[in-house]
């Protein structure tokens, strides 16, 4: 590689000058190198920068009438409260009259996923109507994290729920928080 | 005995066609690439499943970390017609060259007060961590929403769409910072949103 051709040339007998023939051959492994050094840092870079957005739809807050409270069926609802230290607390139905004691819960896979797997096959099993699934009321307390919300909004989408809302605590679900020592 | 000679052949490789095809990924993937905008406020989103992309053009980033809220809208025009109309409902005079240098701004979180003096400093003093306190969400002084609401209207204007607002937020932020947020878009009637989250490697 990088050869120059010496030879030739030497002597100079006749009176032709002979311009030298040098070889065109460059050494290219550094230039590899640095191009693949360069190839690897664009790959990564690109790849890894491009954030993804979760779409969220918050129930439509009327100013007016702030009393206005939708009905929602006991039995087709299940409330989950976002705790501290990255536990939470579910139930079915409503707090005064739980249909399902509350039960104090991880996120993840082992924890809430199994129970809302299991409580939508209940929920279809009631009302027999593939319309009426489950609906969710997700409730953040003050204790819980920016983290948790996106957890159980993508425990939403994984578990296919169709109809979840974000929704503020009262006052009886942080004393049962309190209760279950998770505020 | 003789010795078997064994012929020596050259280790050197031709790697023209190697170089080639390396250059050529190489300018793909510097062509492609989009350079990532240094932040004033570093936030460590949550990971999701969702493989939604992001749009590139008409949204505003509301940035929440450390209680602070950041404030960012995409595209030069945008910017510029939103300082102006900022500029008229605080009645802050801003020249043609602050314009411009806060049309470069990707984010941003001082009060208005103290627009000026940001505009006046280079881009890495912008980004010094701690320089910038946020922008004002309090009820008396609600400038976020003033922002938020000017950036629709700018946005309307120039390319006749909707703005959309996406929340980027830490993951460790307390959810009354949060919440706070989301009330100031609700007041608006904006009730869809998107939040901004990293990608998590496996369904956990």
């Amino acid at each position: 590689m990088a050869e120059l051709n010496t030879s030739g040339g030497g002597d100079k007998k006749g009176g032709k000058v002979r311009s030298k023939k040098m070889s065109t051959r460059v050494d290219l492994t550094a230039m590899v190198d640095l191009a693949f050094l360069l190839i690897t840092f664009f790959m990564l870079t690109t790849t890894l920068a491009k954030p993804q957005a979760m779409d969220l739809a918050m129930p439509d807050k009327d100013e007016k009438n702030k009393d206005a409270k939708l009905e929602v069926a006991d039995n087709r609802t299940m409330t989950i409260l976002l705790g501290s230290t990255n536990r939470l607390e579910w139930y079915m139905g409503s707090v005064d009259k739980p249909l399902t004691p509350p039960t104090v819960d991880n996120f993840g896979k082992n924890g809430i996923r199994k129970a809302i797997l299991e409580e939508a096959k209940k929920v279809q099993g009631i009302t027999g109507d593939s319309k009426k699934g489950l609906i969710v009321l997700i409730k953040p307390s003050e204790k819980s994290n920016y983290k948790n919300l996106v957890d159980i909004l993508d425990e939403m989408k994984i578990s296919n729920v169709q109809i979840y809302a974000i929704v503020d605590i009262t006052a009886p679900e942080i004393a049962l928080l309190k209760r279950d020592n998770i505020y | 005995m003789p010795k078997v000679k064994v012929p020596r052949k050259s280790t050197a490789i031709d790697m023209t066609a190697m170089c080639d095809v390396a250059f050529l990924l190489l300018t793909f993937f510097i062509l492609t690439a989009t350079a990532r905008q240094p932040e004033p406020l570093p936030v460590d989103t949550p990971a999701s499943t969702v493989k939604v992309k992001l749009p590139e053009l008409d949204i505003a980033t509301l940035t929440v970390g450390q209680g602070k809220v950041f404030f960012g809208v995409k595209g030069q025009q945008v910017r510029e017609l939103l300082l102006d109309k900022m500029a008229k409902k605080y009645s802050i005079q801003f020249t043609p060259e602050e314009r411009k240098r806060f049309s470069l701004m990707e984010s941003f979180g001082v009060p208005m007060a103290n627009l000026k003096q940001l505009i006046a400093l280079s881009g890495d003093e912008r980004n010094r961590l701690g320089l910038q306190m946020g922008i004002p969400t309090d009820s008396i002084d609600n400038q976020l929403n003033e922002w938020i609401l000017q950036a629709r209207y700018a946005t309307k204007e120039l390319h006749n769409v909707d703005m959309r607002i996406s929340i980027k937020g830490d993951s460790k932020e307390q959810y009354p910072t949060i919440k706070k947020v989301i009330d100031i878009l609700q007041k608006q009637k904006i009730n869809k949103f998107s939040l901004i989250t990293s990608l998590r490697n496996e369904a956990k």
